[in-house]
């Protein structure tokens, strides 16, 4: 897959816009109770500040601005157990204002946050679903998973914490810098010194070990590289006597494993310790410097506790941003990852495509297509009248497929590749999900949702009553099996439930498809797991069910073609023959030669076959 | 890529179950109580940087002098520098423990799993297996250094705060206390509806990326149904649900933090109502005031911690348990200790006291029921395979076809009965005997990581470059090489997947040439392979055969006859057996399987 995809920085600013969509007001409450939760914050150094000063020591009491003329403090010092009472309070109330902020701000985040990732999973979840056939094919599922879960992921996290973290982080220097020059313009110099430098310090401290980090991951993989290899493999482990050799194999690599994690802790400890000391060094340098200034009477007692208080409140969101900032870099490249996804074009239809009825003959006509360079049909014309069955012999790599892909709109056929009719109308002028509702496919390895079997019969109509899917799972031999489980219908198809026989896979597609109740019905080669007894009963049972339908089969049995009313013999992407059985029998030709070996094997030429060798 | 559901494991504490790491960690006695001193100190100097700030108020403000300011913060510096070397020993000390338990944890299940028998692979699948060797491990050695370190530290530094404020002045100190109570009921409250919630979205987390699993590998299925925007609506239903339950997760904590914050605040207002009283009654000097009002602050926020660290220690009891379970498993076939004695095991073998391998089997009166079986697959069967046999046995896909094999190869025992290995009951010798003589490709070959050179020599380690590559070539898997960028030295990728099934099973019959073992297995490919590779894989097996005793699985009619003796399997049981000649003869199910079977491959080869 292409990774070397990027997008200009607007779109991925405009990428972030769209699935804020609806959930910004919650990004702007949760920042809004996040600030106002600091602005409460912040007042508790100021109550121990004025009850420091005013009551328990012999200064005059002063509150900042507007407040000054509102509330009359000079009574402070003549009954200080009521100051003291209404002090506390003050405490206990800002705190409960704090405590209802802080409320507001998480559920407001998480509301946000969890609003925005579920857009974008849902709209990455709907995007893949419209994407075509060959982009699929071209993609690999892991890789396409990786995108969706922790791409999105990292997106999240930059968005939903990184971003309010730095807002909130940026706020709170902001707030308490402001209130600490007011309080000492030299004492915030102090600590202003250290802001950059422990900021600095942390983001490219951590940004250099950010790539160890990669290195001891990629270990970590290997030893669970190396584990699962040996569990898939142990049959071929014992049955070279390999334990030995596994088990130093492995033991290397967990040794190396370790050994980097160790090496890697060796530099954390000094980043964590480095970043323990700056801090304790910024608090220390403000306490010395402080009682300095408090000593000489530039500066209350108060107004010393209260400067101490707000400047360790101030120290390790300095150096969370260090680290915050420089793990950004990430999202970029995970919104790319994920945007290559949501850029691919949808599956769509042209202007003038319209829904119609499928009700005349399909033609085929001078059909030629290639894919990734390599020619698959060339030059194919042929007409399936409506209502007829339509036969297509043929072997692996024949195009046999590639003409039912096509038929479904999974490939459309370009300019000068031919074209295909239905009833004279072009198909891609006919909207895609109209004509695939009218083409009811079973695949030869059929895919099944991990749901119940209920479930997936009645994928195309889950309001179908019980006696339908029962009787379409009857016409396809399979509602005996069925029943036999324990929980009947209501079992549940693959890893968390039983686990079906490919035969049985294929009779449950079957029914499936039967309740799609399509115009035309296409087999490719979809009773290859059966036996030829079963085989024989379910295309009796469709027989008597298909009356009127288009059927196209697909299979290299004789005995599964027979019957059709026109048989085409397709040999490495052209059409070698056609006509119906008995034609093709009385004409020398593959189908002959074929129809011979599987016909007509009696016992003499077999056991002559045996003696031979 | 779909989540494996794990068993929930909701008993309560067990004493059992913890008491098994013991040996583990007893290796580590030194480090633990290093860390315990390291977090000691930490929390020591975490407590007095407070006291700091008193002594500045009393003595310099209070005092009014500057006298002595140098010394104190020199002193100040010194108990700084001291913290910081405390951090960086205490976190080297607990990444060390994490790494080297981890390492042990997995080295021991990893041991234990290559002695652990086939019949626990059949039914245990690799995803479990891995869950267990990594990301268990990794959560119980994280558990034990981290989780246990924080719990330490928080434990002293609360201990000692609190001590510190008894010190200077109990009856404030017994006051706050009074709020402790309040916090364990909250965390009682919030803690476990909280793990709760967490351990949904987990799951629903897992649950995601399944449904983008099965919407990816499923989309051209859901294309053909036209039922996309179906398949987009229940996948909306459960990031709906994952959006509801994150909430609901989010919501708690955010009432639980705030009230411990509250706490802390209650605290504070504590200090100045009772300490500015006291202070106002001259009991209490300013600076101690602003000490308690630092420590109000600090202490509650690790209390809080020290109770979410013993609720995860808690669930670490399911870890725990998934491992040593696994640990307890018993391989079911073992060599008897004088079997060990003279043959050696598994990894110490006593190859001098190994007797050379002839190659004849045989099988007296087996009976077999594999172990989550509840019938006899083969009862007092009889078979005798002179050395230099090739014997084929053939049937429908699950029909049983491998039972045979894992007997011979003794993956399996009989129930009872003897299978005899050159005419001595193969349970004489160990199973390490046997398996080195024994060549096995397998239907879908397995190869390691590594390069082409690296995956033939896993045959016989001990060989040269020169005989590597004349193994190689004795199988044309050198043709597989000169199509190689870097030649002998290409990587093969994970599980070999830079190859293609043909290209891989030439590597592998490589690498059973090297072994040149007396005894060979051929599980037959059923995958369509190109004709050019096709022809040389023919070659191949025919070099392979010679002159060796060989088990054929085999679906190719030309493979088939030329066995000495086929071996007709039908649910599970030996139907019919001879040469292909006697059993056309017969006219019995080998003749039918033969027709159908010859009809198809010929028509392929026809349809070309």
């Amino acid at each position: 897959m292409e990774t070397q995809f990027k997008f200009p920085k607007r779109e991925k600013l405009d990428m972030i816009v769209r699935y804020l969509h609806g959930n910004l007001g919650f990004f702007a409450g949760a920042l809004l109770c996040a600030c106002l939760s600091m602005v409460f914050n912040a007042m508790t150094p100021q109550i121990i500040k004025i009850t420091v000063d005013s009551v328990l020591g012999e200064e005059e009491a002063q509150l900042p601005g507007v407040l000054e003329g509102l509330i009359d403090l000079s009574w402070l010092k003549s009954d200080p157990i009521r100051a003291l009472w209404i002090a506390a309070g003050a405490v206990v109330i800002v705190a409960i204002l704090r405590g209802v902020c802080t409320y507001g701000q998480r559920v407001n985040l998480s509301k946000g946050s969890e609003g925005f990732v579920k857009q974008i999973r849902d709209d990455l979840y709907r995007h893949i679903q419209r994407l075509d056939f060959a982009w699929h094919t071209a993609h690999s599922t892991g890789d396409i998973i990786q995108r969706c879960t922790s791409d999105v992921d990292v997106i999240r996290n930059f968005v939903c914490t990184q971003l309010v973290e730095v807002v909130r982080t940026v706020f709170l220097i902001v707030l308490y810098l402001s209130i600490m020059i007011s309080m000492s313009p030299r004492l915030s110099l102090v600590s202003l010194v250290f802001i950059p430098i422990v900021g600095l310090s942390s983001g490219v401290f951590y940004r250099k070990i950010s790539r160890r980090f990669q290195a001891a991951d990629e270990a970590e993989g290997e030893v669970t590289t190396c584990a699962q290899e040996n569990f898939t493999g142990v049959r071929v482990v014992r049955a070279f006597g390999r334990e030995r050799f596994e088990e130093e194999r492995f033991e290397e690599k967990n040794n190396r494993f370790s050994q980097l994690w160790i090496r890697l802790g060796k530099l954390m400890s000094v980043y964590w310790a480095s970043g323990t000391l700056l801090t304790c060094l910024q608090v220390m340098a403000v306490i010395v410097a402080g009682t300095i200034e408090t000593v000489e009477g530039r500066m209350t007692l108060g107004g010393f506790i209260a400067f101490v208080g707000y400047n360790e409140t101030l120290a390790w969101p300095v150096r969370a941003l260090g680290r915050v900032l420089s793990d950004m870099s990430k999202a970029g490249v995970s919104m790319d990852r994920v945007g290559y996804i949501l850029k691919a074009p949808e599956e769509g239809d042209g202007p003038d495509a319209e829904e119609m009825e499928l009700a005349g003959d399909i033609v085929f006509d001078h059909v030629t297509f290639a894919y990734e360079g390599q020619p698959v049909l060339e030059d194919v014309s042929f007409t399936i009248p409506h209502g007829s069955t339509f036969a297509v012999l043929g072997g692996t790599g024949s195009g046999k497929s590639t003409l039912i892909h096509l038929l479904d709109r999974l490939y459309d056929l370009g300019e000068g590749q031919g074209r295909i009719t239905i009833g004279g109308t072009d198909i891609r002028k006919i909207r895609r999900d109209c004509l695939r509702r009218q083409i009811g496919l079973v695949l030869q390895e059929p895919f099944l949702f991990s749901q119940t079997i209920r479930e997936n019969i009645a994928a195309t109509c889950p309001h179908a009553p019980e006696e339908e899917l029962r009787h379409a799972a009857a016409v396809a031999c399979v509602d005996e099996a069925i029943t036999e489980f324990p929980d009947g219908y209501g079992t549940m198809v693959g890893e968390r439930g039983v686990t079906l026989s490919g035969g049985q896979k294929q009779r449950v597609a079957i029914a499936r498809m039967l309740m799609q109740k399509a115009p035309v019905m296409v087999f490719d080669d979809s009773l290859s797991a059966v036996d030829a007894e079963t085989d024989a009963k379910i295309r009796a049972a469709l027989r008597r069910q298909m009356k009127g339908a288009t059927v196209i089969l697909i299979s290299h049995r004789i005995t599964t073609l027979m019957q059709a009313d026109r048989i085409l013999v397709l040999d490495r992407g052209r059409v070698a023959d056609m006509g119906t059985h008995s034609e093709l029998i009385a004409r020398p030709g593959i189908y002959q030669e074929i129809y011979e070996i599987q016909m007509s094997i009696d016992d003499r030429r077999l056991v002559e076959e045996g003696g031979r060798s | 890529m779909a989540a494996y559901d794990e068993q929930e494991y909701t008993k309560s504490f067990q004493l059992g179950v913890w008491k098994r790491l013991i040996p583990l960690l007893g290796n580590y006695r030194r480090d633990f109580a290093l860390m315990l001193i390291f977090n000691l100190a930490c929390a020591a100097v975490d407590v007095a940087l407070p006291l700091f700030q008193r002594y500045a108020i009393a003595t310099f403000i209070e005092g009014d002098t500057l006298r002595g300011l140098l010394p104190y913060a020199l002193c100040y510096l010194v108990v700084i520098l001291f913290q910081a070397l405390s951090v960086v020993a205490f976190s080297r000390n607990a990444m060390y423990i994490e790494m080297s338990l981890g390492r042990d944890l997995r080295r021991d299940l990893f041991h234990h799993l290559q002695t652990l028998s086939l019949s626990f692979y059949n039914v245990t699948p690799v995803g479990y297996l891995i869950a267990r060797v990594m990301s268990d491990t990794n959560r119980i050695a994280s558990m034990i250094s981290w989780n246990l370190a924080d719990l330490l530290w928080a434990l002293f530094y609360v201990l000692g705060t609190f001590g510190a404020m008894l010190v200077l002045n109990w009856r404030l100190a017994l006051v706050i206390l009074l709020i402790v109570p309040a916090i364990a009921l909250l965390t009682g409250y919030f803690q476990g509806r909280i793990l709760h919630w967490n351990r949904k979205v987990r799951k629903l987390n897992s649950k995601i990326t399944g449904a983008f699993n099965e919407g990816i590998t499923g989309a051209k299925t859901a294309k053909t149904l036209v039922i996309e925007e179906q398949s987009t609506e229940n996948f909306r239903k459960i990031t709906g649900e994952m959006h509801d339950s994150g909430v609901r997760a989010a919501r708690l904590s955010a009432v639980y933090i705030p009230l411990v914050l509250f706490c802390s605040s209650l605290a504070v207002a504590i200090v100045l109502l009772r300490g500015g009283t006291m202070v106002t009654e001259q009991v209490l000097e300013i600076a101690t005031l602003s000490a308690f009002a630092t420590y109000a602050v600090g202490v509650f926020e690790p209390i809080q911690s020290i109770a979410a660290n013993l609720s995860e220690f808690i669930s670490l009891q399911a870890s725990i348990e998934r491992v040593t379970g696994l640990l307890d498993q018993r391989p079911q076939v073992v060599d008897t200790p004088e079997v060990e004695a003279k043959y050696g095991d598994a990894f110490h073998p006593k190859k001098e006291n190994w007797e050379p391998l002839e190659g004849e089997i045989e099988f007296r009166d087996v009976t077999f029921r594999y172990p989550d079986g509840g019938e006899d697959v083969l009862s007092h069967f009889n078979l005798h395979i002179p050395a230099g046999t090739t014997v084929a046995i053939v049937g429908e896909t699950g029909a049983g076809k491998s039972t045979l094999v894992n007997l011979a190869c003794r993956f399996f025992e009989p129930t009872s009965g003897q299978i005899l290995i050159d005419g001595r009951d193969y349970r004489e010798r160990s199973q390490l005997w046997l398996h080195s003589n024994i060549g096995y490709v397998l239907q879908n070959p397995h190869l390691f990581s590594g390069t082409v050179r690296e995956n033939i020599r896993y045959g016989r380690l001990e060989a040269s470059d020169e005989e590597v590559e004349a193994a190689a070539r004795a199988v044309s898997a050198d043709t597989v090489v000169a199509k190689l960028e870097k030649g002998w030295d290409s990587d093969v990728g994970e599980g070999g997947d830079r190859l293609s099934t043909g290209e891989k099973q030439l590597i592998s019959f490589a690498r059973a040439v090297l072994a040149d073992p007396r005894i060979f297995v051929l599980d037959e490919a059923t995958s369509s392979i190109d004709t050019q590779t096709e022809q040389l894989i023919q070659d191949a097996i025919d070099h392979l055969l010679q002159d060796r005793t060989s088990f054929l699985i085999a679906h190719r009619l030309s493979t088939i006859r030329k066995a000495d003796m086929i071996l007709v399997v039908r649910d599970g049981q030996i139907v019919e057996r001879g040469t292909h000649l006697e059993l056309l003869k017969r006219k019995g199910y080998y003749h039918d399987l033969y027709s159908r079977q010859f009809a198809e491959e010929h028509a392929a080869k026809v349809l070309g």
